[in-house]
């Protein structure tokens, strides 16, 4: 076994899972709160790439485009909400998910109108472009690492939010209690649309770190968002805590997955054998673990109601 | 109203009869192979429209099926082209495992899904299609990504051509009547009554003594037989089986097809699945014509994005026509039609 790949392929593997964290977060945080299922999650995720591949063109500058795709696109979730979705809260879940496919349709023709068919490519921000040395013969890229810091940060920033500000306070209050919170007062409505912009703005920020390691594309959001959507099932609806974890599992079991199944299954049957089940397996282990979990805790790792 | 429904009803179905003479009338052959899509859109329509609409399960998985069934064909033309076994290619034994085989997956699935609830169905659902859509990606011998195209397709002997556009046509509209009458009166049955029943209060059913479980999961099985069946259609009429078939995305357009037509109801989802198609290829056309009429430029290139009308078209349709087409000809406007 070689212990450097393996390391390297964790590293690879949380840094994959904090970035599905950083959208399953805004999802589960929707779902405790507003009871809506939003399949255009996504969409905000590509939003967020795509907001941050023009910035950088016109700024010339990484950092200069995160600040304006932060803000950019909260405004466009809190947009989405009081133009669309405010109206679906009362809905059954059929509905909203028939409504926000809606919405997938129109984002990716939307961005297609705008920013043409053909994906962008954002580059590596240059004081980033570097690797560091881990460990003796440990070199993974800075920018990796950078993603890693900035989604802990991030992930930090929400934990604050939601346990120790008042406006967290009304968060987890209204995922409880929906009715009780507007009678003592509380402007109900307003505060859906701030956590959904909040929820936006985490998904955009994970965009914007994903585009210089992948391509900016339409259709980019989709199936990410089946990982997050697994990611929340198996961390329990509505639960941040269960969210983290199970974004961590999730990164890594598809990335050690993808990169040792292959040998794993070598060593039991014949090469011919590994390579063509190995990749199919490791696509597969993630909605596997899904379904076993789902099997016998159809509610999920963590109850929705323990924050 | 009733009137005006039904009549509706039995228009279309009679012109959907009369396509293949038509469009040689015309000559548009074009036209049939077009409308054999349709038809078979509508019987997976209908399929999921038995566990969605009458059963209120809302399984956002039903291309696997759609999938599954076509690759009974592909996997049949691969092992007939390739290893020369010629009994590989046999229709009745495709269609036979072609319900048979996706019964038994959504037996499996079903039996584990329906333990769970809401959300999490949906959830569930959704992620074993795509385990069912990475595995046959990953099956590079049958073409993994870039599917299969198929040089020869199900062969009925000398009682059918599958070759010939109008007798796929009319199998295909055959065993959509088949499906339908067979729909009718499983829904009307003691089973049907009890699959309704647990879609409006399971509790109750339950005490009255009914294990819904059990019922709830032979519909789930039915439901992908069926489903399918239009997957062996699907491959005969485009002549290619790809993993492009089962993607998430297609699941969805099955949903918005059977809630279009209008849920729960017999014809709904043929005519979901007709005005979804329809739709698809005529928005395109209509927009660059209404964009010549208000004079704008590059009319031919605004039609090419005609989902940013579709998209918010559904949301509309989800918003403020609940009933679907169906519950439009009823006169049924509104949430709960």
């Amino acid at each position: 076994m070689n212990w450097i790949l393996l390391i390297e392929q964790c590293l690879n593997g949380i840094q994959l899972g904090l970035l599905l964290f950083l959208l399953a977060a805004g999802l589960t945080l929707v779902f405790g709160i507003m009871d809506l299922v939003n399949l255009a999650h996504g969409s905000l995720y590509m939003v967020g790439a795509y907001f941050a591949a023009t910035f950088t063109a016109w700024t010339g500058s990484f950092v200069l485009a995160i600040v304006l795709t932060l803000p950019a696109t909260l405004i466009v979730g809190a947009v989405v909400e009081i133009v669309c979705l405010r109206s679906l809260y009362n809905r059954d879940h059929l509905d909203q998910v028939l409504a926000t496919f809606g919405l997938i349709l129109f984002f990716n023709e939307l961005v297609r109108l705008v920013w043409g068919p053909a994906g962008l490519s954002v580059p590596l921000p240059e004081f980033l472009s570097s690797s560091l040395e881990l460990l003796p013969g440990l070199i993974y890229p800075s920018y990796r690492l950078a993603i890693i810091l900035a989604s802990l940060a991030a992930a930090f920033f929400l934990y604050w939010l939601v346990a120790r500000t008042r406006i967290g306070m009304l968060i987890r209050a209204g995922a409880s209690n929906r009715e009780m919170v507007g009678a003592l007062g509380i402007n109900i409505r307003f505060l859906f649309t701030i956590v959904f912009g909040l929820g936006a703005a985490l998904a955009g920020f994970a965009g914007l770190m994903a585009a210089p390691i992948s391509t900016v594309e339409i259709g980019m959001g989709e199936n990410v968002l089946i990982l997050a959507f697994v990611v929340i099932v198996i961390g329990g609806i509505g639960s941040i805590r269960g969210a983290f974890v199970a974004a961590i599992l999730i990164g890594l079991i598809d990335t050690v997955g993808r990169a040792f199944l292959p040998d794993v299954i070598g060593t039991f049957f014949d090469d011919e054998f590994a390579d063509a089940a190995a990749p199919a397996l490791a696509s597969m282990s993630i909605y596997l673990l899904m379904v076993v979990i789902l099997a016998f805790r159809p509610e999920g790792l963590f109850s929705a109601k323990s924050g | 109203m009733i009137s005006i429904r039904y009549g509706f009803i039995a228009f279309v179905m009679i012109a959907l009869a009369a396509v293949p003479t038509v469009a040689v009338a015309i000559d548009e052959p074009f036209y049939v192979s077009m409308f054999t899509r349709m038809l078979v859109m509508a019987i997976a329509a209908c399929s999921l429209n038995l566990v969605l609409g009458y059963g209120g399960m809302v399984s956002f998985g039903h291309a696997a099926y759609l999938g599954l069934g076509a690759y009974v064909v592909g996997i049949g033309f691969y092992h007939a082209s390739n290893d020369g076994m010629e009994w590989a290619l046999n229709g009745w034994m495709h269609l036979a495992l072609a319900i048979i085989i996706p019964g038994l997956v959504a037996l499996l699935v079903g039996a584990i899904s329906l333990r769970t609830r809401g959300v999490y169905f949906i959830m569930i659902t959704l992620a074993f299609s795509q385990m069912l859509y990475y595995f046959f990606i990953g099956l590079e011998r049958y073409g993994g990504d870039d599917g299969l195209s198929l040089w020869f397709l199900s062969d009925f002997g000398g009682v059918m051509d599958m070759n010939d556009d109008v007798h796929l046509y009319y199998l295909s509209y055959g065993l959509l009547l088949l499906i339908l009458f067979m729909l009718y009166r499983l829904v009307n049955s003691r089973f049907g009554m009890v699959i309704k029943g647990a879609k409006s209060n399971e509790r109750r059913l339950m005490a009255v003594g009914f294990p819904t479980y059990r019922y709830r999961l032979v519909a789930f099985g039915i439901s992908g037989a069926i489903c399918g069946v239009a997957g062996f259609l699907m491959a005969n009429q485009s002549e290619f089986v790809s993993t492009a078939e089962m993607h998430w995305v297609h699941s969805g357009d099955l949903i918005v097809m059977v809630v279009l037509g209008g849920m729960g109801t017999l014809f709904g989802p043929v005519l979901g699945a007709v005005g979804f198609l329809m739709l698809e290829q005529y928005l395109p056309e209509m927009i660059r014509g209404g964009c010549e009429v208000i004079g704008g430029n590059d009319c031919g290139v605004a039609g090419e994005y005609w989902k940013i009308v579709f998209g918010p078209l559904l949301i509309m349709i989800v918003l403020f026509a609940r009933g679907g087409i169906d519950g439009l000809l009823q006169g049924k406007v509104g949430r709960n039609g």
